[in-house]
C-alpha cells in the first residue's frame, strides 16, 4: 500500500501567508500615500466650510481674499463647470453651496483657495467674508418622518422608506421581549488623511488625478460630471491609501482639487488636517431601532418586529442602500417565518452618514443581538442553546423571500466560538495594568465583576439590488514577465498580495509584476461589502485562467499534444496522459498573450412594497464571544477576550484573515465602548483624535480566532470576503458581556462609563 | 531661523520660519515623506522619528528645538547597503501592518523601545507603544513583530 502525501502549497500561492508587494517600502517609508505627493510648480489647495449646520448663504466676498499675495485663485459655486452636484446613489450634494442657497451641515463646503503655501490658503480662507441668515437645524429624524420638519432639500427629507411583511403578520408567541436601542454616530478614522494632488493637462482639457479613494471608476464619472468633462478626459491614479474602512467611498475633496488645477493650469494639491477630515468624509449612521421578538415557550422565534431610523445627515450618499441592508439583516443568522419590519433613512442637519465597514448590518446586528439575550433570560435558556436553537442553515429562506443558497455554516461558527477556552479568572493579585481602569489605577479589584455575552451574525456579501458590481482584470504575457492589471483600490486590505497569490497558483509563475491601479482599464467596483476577493480575486483569476490556456493551447500546438490534457502543475506544464514535462518560465520566455477578463456576479433584484424579491448575491456568518471585566462603581470596563469563529469559504492567506479579524474587533470594541462623534445641535464636538477615542494597544483584548473553512461554491476561489463580519456582532457580543456583569438594560452603544454606574 | 541638524548622518544647515514643526521640517523641506502626519495633536504617533536616539512625536516638536540634534527617520534605519532594519523585517514578516500608515512611526517607537526595555514582555510592548494608533491590524500581529525582533 502506498500512501501519498499531498505537496504542501507552493511559497506565495493560495493559502500560503504570502507577503505583501508593498511590504517592504511600507517598512521603509518609500511608500508613497496620497498625502506624499508633489509635483513641479504646485500649488496648495484649501476648502472654506461653513460654521453653520442650517443657513442660508445671502452674500460672498472673496475680495479680500484676491489681494493676499500668492493667491492664485478662489473658486466658488459659480465656477463649477458642469453640474454642480454630486453623490453615490443621488446627485444631491453641491461641490459648493451656492450664494442664495443653503447650507446643510455643519463644515459643508462654500469655497476653495489655491495658493503658493498652505499658510497662504490660511489667511485667504480668513479672509472671505460669508454672510448667513442662520436657521434652527433639523436634526430629529422623527420630525422629518412626521413631516413636521421644514424641508431642508428639494428631494425631500426622507432618503427612502422600505417595509418588509413576510409570512402572517397577526401571528404571536407565547413570550414577547423588546426594547429601543440606539447606536451612535461612528467615525472610520482611518489614519492616512484626506488628500490629492491634481495635474492638469497641458492643454487645460484634461486632468489627471491621484487619489486615496475605493472606487476609482465612480469617483472618475462623478468627477467628470461636476467638471463638465468627457470621462476619458479624467484620469484617475491610485495614491497610496492609508485605510478607507467607507469613508473613501464618496467625493470629499476630488472635485475641489481638479478644478482648482484646471483654473490655474498648474499641478494642486489638497491635503485635509485631522480636524476638516472629520468634516470631509461621511460616518456610520446613528440610528434608532426598536425590535420585538414573538417566540415559543422554548425559545424559538415565531415572528420578528421592527422599526429602523437611520439618520442620513443632509446628503444621500449611500443611505438608501445603508437602509435596505439594516431591515434585511433584521432577523440576524436565525430561521424566522414572520416578519413585519419599517426602515427610515432620512435627510437632517447633521453630518452626512454613508458607508462604513458593515453597512447598515452592524446597527440591526447590534439591535438583533441584544433582542436575543432578553430573549434567552425570557425562555430560561442559555444565550449560547437559544442561538443555537434558532440557527440558520443553508437553504432557509430570509425574511424578504430569498433563500440563503451560500454556505451557511452558523451552528459551526456558534460550536467552533464556545469551544475555545475562556481566559482564566481575574487573580485576586492581578497587576492593576490588567484592571478596567488600567494605569489609571482607579478601580478597586474586590469591585469588578466578570461578564460573558454573545453576538452572532449574517453579512451579505457584494452590492445589492440589482446593481451589477462587475470587476475587470487584465493579465499579460511579455518577454517572459506575467504582470497583472486591474483598478481594485488597495486600501490595506491587501489585494495586490491576493492577486499574485492567484496568478503564480493559476499559472505556475514565481515572478508577478503589478501594473499601476488607475482608471486605464475597467471598474473594478468599489473596494466594500467585502466584495473584492470574490469580485476582482474572480477578475484575476479569470484572466490568468485566459491566458494560461492560450499558453497550454501554444504548448499543445507545437508538441503536438493534446490542450485537453496539458495542465499546470507547480511550475511544470505537464501532460496528464504522456511524458511531456516542460518548465512554464522556459515555455513563456518567447511568448505573447494579452488577456482581459470581467467578473459578474449573479443578478440581484429590486425589493418589492413589501420588502420581498432577492436582492443579495451571498452571505458570510461569523460568531463572537466576549469576556469583560467591569467596574459597576465606576463604569469601567476592560474587555478581556473576544473568542470568534468566521465562515471564510475558505482561507487563502491565513496572515492576512487574521489581520482583517483582529482589526475588525478593535473597530467594533470601539463602537461598544468608546467611539462616538458626539453632535449637538448638529455640530461636531470633538473632531480630533483627542476627543474621538480610539481603542489603542492596551484596549485591544486578546483574540482567538478559528476560521471555519467551507468552500463556497458560488465564490470564483471558494473564498468570501472577510472584510465585514469581524466588526459586526463583537459590539453586541461585548455590550451583552456588560450587560451580564452589571445587570444593567445598556440600550446604547458606545455604552459610556455614566451608562453603567449612573 | 537657521538650524543644523543632522538627518540620517547628513547634516543640513537649513532656514526655518520658527513656528515650522519638525514633521513639517522633514517632509517638506527634506522631502522625507516616510515620516506621516496622522492627526495633529500629538494623538496617533504616526510621525514618530528618532531625535539623539529616542522616539518622539515629531509634530509635538518645532524644527528649531532639534538644532544640533541627530534625528533619524524611517528612511535612516535601513543598514546603508538598504537591507532591512530587524524591526522593518519583523513588521513584513509578521504581517504587522495592513495599510501602512502608521508603520513607519510603529518602527521607530517600536526599535526606541526595544533599545530602553531589550528583552520587553508583552505587557511592556503594549504598554510602550500605547501612544501610537493603527486603526488596520488591531495591534496584536504588531506586538507579535516586536517580540520577535527582540528575539523572543
Amino acid at each position: 500500500m502506498s500512501v501519498s502525501v499531498a505537496a504542501p502549497p507552493r511559497a506565495g500561492t493560495l493559502g500560503t501567508n504570502a507577503s505583501r508587494p508593498d511590504g517592504i517600502a511600507k517598512v521603509q517609508g518609500g511608500f508613497a500615500f496620497s498625502s506624499d505627493m508633489w509635483a513641479e510648480n504646485m500649488l496648495w489647495g484649501a476648502t472654506l466650510r461653513s460654521p453653520h449646520p442650517f443657513a442660508r448663504i445671502v452674500s460672498i466676498d472673496v475680495s479680500a481674499a484676491w489681494k493676499i499675495n500668492g493667491v492664485e485663485t478662489i473658486v466658488t459655486a459659480d465656477d463649477v463647470p458642469g453640474v454642480n452636484a454630486y453623490g453615490l446613489i443621488v446627485q444631491d450634494q453641491p461641490v459648493f453651496a451656492r450664494v442664495g442657497d443653503l447650507v446643510r451641515y455643519s463644515g459643508e463646503p462654500i469655497a476653495a483657495v489655491a495658493a503658493d503655501h498652505p499658510e497662504t490658503c490660511k489667511r485667504a480662507l480668513e479672509a472671505i467674508k460669508v454672510e448667513y441668515e442662520v436657521f434652527d437645524p433639523v436634526v430629529d429624524p422623527e420630525e422629518c418622518i412626521a413631516g413636521r420638519a421644514p424641508e431642508i432639500h428639494p428631494h425631500g427629507n426622507v432618503f427612502r422608506h422600505q417595509r418588509i411583511v413576510t409570512g402572517d403578520p397577526s401571528v404571536t408567541g407565547d413570550v414577547v421581549v423588546e426594547g429601543d436601542y440606539e447606536i451612535g454616530m461612528q467615525d472610520q478614522a482611518f489614519l492616512g488623511l484626506e488628500a490629492a494632488l491634481a495635474i492638469p493637462d497641458s492643454g487645460g482639457d484634461g486632468v489627471e488625478l491621484y487619489i486615496a479613494t475605493q472606487w476609482l471608476h465612480e469617483d472618475r464619472k462623478q468627477i467628470a460630471a461636476c467638471l463638465g468633462l468627457p470621462e476619458d478626459k479624467v484620469r484617475l491614479v491610485l495614491g497610496g491609501v492609508g485605510g478607507a474602512f467607507g469613508a473613501r467611498e464618496d467625493i470629499s475633496l476630488q472635485v475641489h482639487t481638479c478644478l482648482l488645477a484646471l483654473r490655474t493650469g498648474r499641478p494642486v494639491r489638497i491635503a485635509y488636517g485631522r480636524e476638516e477630515s472629520f468634516y470631509g468624509h461621511v460616518h456610520r449612521h446613528p440610528a434608532r431601532i426598536w425590535m420585538r421578538h414573538h417566540a415559543t415557550r422554548d425559545g424559538r422565534i415565531v415572528k420578528i418586529e421592527s422599526r429602523m431610523v437611520f439618520d442620513g445627515g443632509a446628503y444621500c450618499s449611500t443611505s438608501p442602500a445603508v437602509l435596505i441592508n439594516g431591515i434585511t439583516h433584521t432577523q440576524g443568522p436565525y430561521k424566522c417565518d414572520n416578519a413585519v419590519v419599517d426602515g427610515f433613512a432620512v435627510r437632517t442637519n447633521n453630518p452626512p452618514c454613508g458607508a462604513m465597514r458593515g453597512f447598515g448590518v452592524v446597527q440591526a446586528c447590534y439591535a438583533h443581538e441584544s433582542q436575543m439575550d432578553k430573549l434567552a433570560a425570557a425562555c430560561g435558556v442559555d444565550p449560547v442553546e437559544i442561538r443555537l436553537l434558532n440557527a440558520m442553515e443553508t437553504g432557509d429562506k430570509l425574511i424578504t423571500g430569498q433563500v440563503v443558497d451560500s454556505v451557511a455554516p452558523v451552528e459551526e461558527c456558534i460550536r467552533a466560538t464556545a469551544a475555545i477556552p475562556l481566559p482564566p479568572d481575574l487573580p485576586s493579585d492581578a497587576d492593576f495594568r490588567d484592571i478596567p481602569g488600567g494605569s489609571g489605577r482607579t478601580a478597586d479589584r474586590s469591585h469588578i465583576r466578570r461578564g460573558i455575552g454573545w453576538g452572532v451574525s449574517i453579512k451579505n456579501l457584494m452590492y445589492s439590488e440589482g446593481f451589477d458590481d462587475y470587476s475587470t482584470a487584465r493579465c499579460r504575457i511579455s518577454n517572459g514577465v506575467v504582470s497583472i492589471k486591474f483598478a481594485t483600490a488597495e486600501v490595506g486590505q491587501g489585494f495586490v498580495m491576493l492577486a499574485q497569490q492567484i496568478a503564480r497558483t493559476v499559472l505556475g509563475v514565481d515572478e508577478v509584476l503589478l501594473d499601476t491601479i488607475d482608471t486605464q482599464v475597467g471598474s473594478a467596483g468599489s473596494t466594500s461589502a467585502s466584495r473584492q476577493t470574490w469580485m476582482s480575486g474572480g477578475a484575476v483569476n479569470a484572466a490568468c485562467v485566459a491566458v494560461r490556456d492560450k499558453v497550454l493551447a501554444h504548448v499543445a500546438q507545437y508538441n503536438d499534444l493534446d490542450a485537453e490534457n496539458l495542465v499546470v502543475d507547480g511550475t511544470e506544464i505537464v501532460d496528464i496522459r504522456g511524458t511531456f514535462r516542460k518548465p512554464v518560465a522556459e515555455v513563456i520566455r518567447h511568448l505573447e498573450v494579452d488577456e482581459t477578463a470581467e467578473y459578474h456576479h449573479p443578478p440581484t433584484e429590486d425589493l418589492d412594497e413589501n420588502g420581498q424579491g432577492n436582492c443579495h448575491v451571498a452571505f458570510a456568518f461569523v460568531a463572537h464571544r466576549a469576556v469583560v471585566d467591569v467596574d459597576p462603581e465606576l463604569g469601567l470596563v476592560k474587555v478581556v477576550q473576544v473568542a470568534t469563529a468566521q465562515d471564510v469559504g475558505r482561507v487563502l492567506n491565513p496572515l492576512s484573515c487574521v489581520g482583517q479579524v483582529e482589526g475588525g474587533i478593535a473597530q467594533g470594541l470601539g463602537l461598544a465602548v468608546m467611539e462616538e462623534i458626539v453632535v449637538t445641535n448638529g455640530k461636531v464636538r470633538n473632531p480630533s483624535f483627542t476627543d474621538y477615542l480610539l481603542p489603542t494597544f492596551l484596549d485591544a483584548p486578546d483574540v482567538e480566532a478559528v476560521f471555519i473553512e467551507e468552500f463556497e461554491p458560488k465564490s470564483p476561489l471558494g473564498a468570501k470576503g472577510v472584510g465585514e463580519p469581524p466588526c459586526i456582532s463583537v459590539t453586541p457580543a461585548i455590550a451583552n458581556a456588560i450587560r451580564n456583569a452589571t445587570g444593567r438594560e445598556l440600550p446604547r452603544v458606545p455604552i459610556r462609563p455614566y451608562d453603567v454606574c449612573l | 531661523m537657521q538650524i543644523r541638524v543632522t538627518v540620517n548622518g547628513v547634516e543640513h544647515v537649513s532656514d526655518v520660519e520658527p513656528r515650522t514643526l519638525l514633521v513639517q521640517y522633514v517632509r517638506e523641506a527634506l522631502g522625507l515623506t516616510g515620516t506621516n502626519v496622522g492627526c495633529d495633536t500629538s494623538s496617533c504617533g504616526a510621525c514618530s522619528l528618532h531625535v539623539d536616539g529616542e522616539a518622539v512625536k515629531s509634530c509635538t516638536l518645532l524644527a528649531v528645538q532639534a538644532d544640533g540634534a541627530k534625528v533619524t527617520t524611517i528612511e535612516g534605519l535601513a543598514g546603508k547597503d538598504g537591507s532591512l532594519h530587524p524591526m522593518q523585517k519583523a513588521f513584513m514578516e509578521n504581517h504587522g501592518l495592513q495599510c501602512g500608515y502608521c508603520t513607519p512611526g510603529m518602527v521607530m517607537a517600536a526599535t526606541s523601545l526595544l533599545k530602553e526595555i531589550p528583552n520587553p514582555t508583552e505587557e511592556d510592548v503594549r504598554i510602550g507603544l500605547e501612544g501610537n494608533l493603527c486603526r488596520c491590524t488591531g495591534y496584536h500581529n504588531i506586538v507579535k513583530a516586536v517580540l520577535a525582533c527582540a528575539g523572543k
